[in-house]
């Protein structure tokens, strides 16, 4: 059984020909807390669990379901109304400006002309408020900065409003105070109710903003519990290998991982 | 008299099939994530053309029904063919839309061009003289019937192609992030190639092969009203019917009494701006 908004990963099996391992997920219960990191080295099927949860890939076998519901079952855009994703990427075919960026996250919300009511324009506006770039919104992508335009795409998710938004390295390629900049805004939409799932690659970053990890490794998951249990020295040595040390002081709340010689 | 029966056909038939070519172009560049894909580039207009051109040569493949006739069925055979088979030889070499999808498109049509020629070589001289206007891509035989015929497929592909408008722009961000947004990405690319098949076919069965106006409108039209598709659409329609109609009326007055067929305007004109574009994305990014 399913509570309200969970999205539930069952007897998930998927493989890609090209990989050495294959996907496995006996259950896994996202949307669960207000915001939840997958971490994992690379090329461990984090991005493919994501896609997976997301509806973007089918699996081999077994199910994702929203309370209760298959999600391949779902018509996109009724399911993209409680289940946002954001890709890695988002590669421009023409330079849109930031305003219309957001407001093509609203897409599922829209009718058949597609003009935008008063909560559409409250949405855009609260999303590019929240993610700091209204003085920018009528700027093209093309004359912003990595960061912004990553800014841009987080507000063209979060302009969505789904439940439960998903989000694959939402933080990647991002200066420290950048990416903490991000980890910021999703932290202060959990805390109004949004479900945020997020692959992440810094886990220092991770430990400090998420409220439970799961650790996936060769397609499984290795791990999954509150941030304290997951970033030990053994399990993430398991996972990454030998060239990582996990320090605990007593003035920081979260260990803290560095890389060893 | 000759204004209702001549010219007025010949007009509606530049409008038609320009704004066709060019919906048809603006909505393939989405789908494909290529600003240089049109049905002339992918190879649509090419396969198109060889195949109504097999039903005007072939005595036992003609066959007519009022506007309707076989020169269509064949043309949206071959418009599907030609690109079933860019989209295979694309995804094979990795990526729909990449370089090897427009170089696939391009020498396909010339693959297709050719074969016309071939053909015509075992035709006879006066009646391939009935083909030949037709071959170079033109409009000068317009009649009534010619413009029923081309509504037949062009006026319900226009109306795919304008239905799927507010889903094509999410897909100007790419795949996954319209996928996440309530796009479904493989409907919506089915219903454009659907409707810009349909368009293609049209055109290319009633005036042959035209190139290069479904690159130009949308180009022109984005730098005026922006990339937003329910806007590009049919503002490409308006700009490219009205620049295929003037190419035509050009090519009509310009050499007078003598006429330039309007493909082969249309390609002085739209090659270069295609090679300037290419030159351009080629360049460091």
């Amino acid at each position: 059984m399913s509570s309200p908004n969970q999205l539930v990963l069952r007897n998930l099996r998927f493989s890609y020909e090209s990989a050495a391992w294959e996907l496995r997920i006996p259950a896994l219960a996202l949307g669960t807390e207000p915001l939840c990191g997958i971490v994992g080295p690379n090329g461990s099927g984090k991005s493919t669990l994501l896609k997976l949860a997301a509806g973007l890939l089918a699996p081999g076998e077994g199910a994702v379901e929203l309370d209760g519901r298959a999600v391949a079952r779902m018509r996109r855009a009724d399911l993209a109304r409680r289940l946002g994703f954001l890709p890695q990427e988002c590669p421009a075919l023409f330079d849109y400006a930031v305003e219309q960026v957001v407001a093509l996250g609203r897409h599922a919300h829209g009718g058949t002309l597609d003009l935008p009511t008063a909560a559409d324009r409250d949405a855009v506006a609260r999303a590019l408020g929240d993610v700091g770039l209204e003085a920018l919104r009528h700027r093209p992508l093309s004359h912003l900065s990595g960061g912004e335009r990553r800014r841009a795409w987080l507000a063209s998710a979060l302009a969505q409003e789904p439940e439960i938004l998903l989000l694959d390295e939402p933080t990647q390629a991002l200066d420290l105070h950048q990416a903490a900049a991000v980890m910021e805004i999703l932290a202060r939409r959990a805390a109004n109710g949004l479900r945020v799932v997020a692959v992440m690659h810094d886990l220092n970053l991770a430990g400090l903003f998420c409220d439970r990890l799961v650790l996936v490794q060769a397609g499984k998951i290795a791990a999954d519990g509150p941030p304290a249990e997951i970033l030990t020295e053994n399990r993430l040595v398991a996972a990454y290998g030998d060239k990582i040390e996990v320090l605990r002081r007593p003035e920081a709340q979260n260990p803290i991982v560095l890389a060893r010689k | 008299m000759i204004f209702f029966q001549i010219r007025l056909p010949r007009v509606l038939l530049g409008l038609l099939a320009g704004g066709a070519l060019a919906m048809a172009g603006a909505a393939l560049q989405v789908i494909f994530r290529n600003p240089l894909a049109e049905p002339w580039t992918l190879g649509i207009a090419g396969g198109a053309s060889l195949g109504a051109f097999l039903a005007r040569v072939c005595p036992f493949l003609w066959l007519a029904w009022g506007p309707l006739n076989t020169s269509q069925a064949l043309a949206l055979l071959g418009a599907a063919g030609a690109l079933g088979l860019v989209l295979a030889l694309a995804r094979r070499s990795g990526g729909a839309g990449g370089q090897t999808l427009l170089l696939a498109g391009v020498t396909l049509g010339v693959v297709c061009g050719g074969a016309i020629m071939v053909i015509s070589g075992f035709i006879s001289p006066w009646k391939l003289a009935e083909f030949h206007r037709w071959l170079l891509g033109g409009l000068d035989a317009a009649d009534w019937a010619s413009v029923g015929a081309l509504a037949a497929l062009a006026v319900p592909g226009v109306a795919l192609l304008l239905a799927q408008a507010r889903n094509l722009n999410p897909l100007g961000l790419g795949e996954d992030m319209a996928a996440g947004q309530g796009v479904d990405v493989a409907r919506v690319r089915r219903w454009t190639a659907i409707g810009a098949g349909l368009a293609s076919a049209g055109v290319a069965a009633v005036a042959g092969p035209i190139g290069f106006v479904g690159l130009l409108a949308p180009h022109a039209v984005r730098k005026i009203v922006g990339p937003d598709a329910r806007l590009v659409l049919p503002c490409s329609f308006l700009f490219g019917g009205a620049l295929l109609a003037a190419c035509d009326a050009l090519g009509r007055w310009a050499a007078a009494p003598l006429e330039v067929a309007v493909g082969a305007l249309t390609a002085v004109l739209g090659g270069p701006l295609f090679l300037a574009l290419l030159a351009r994305r080629r360049g460091p990014a």
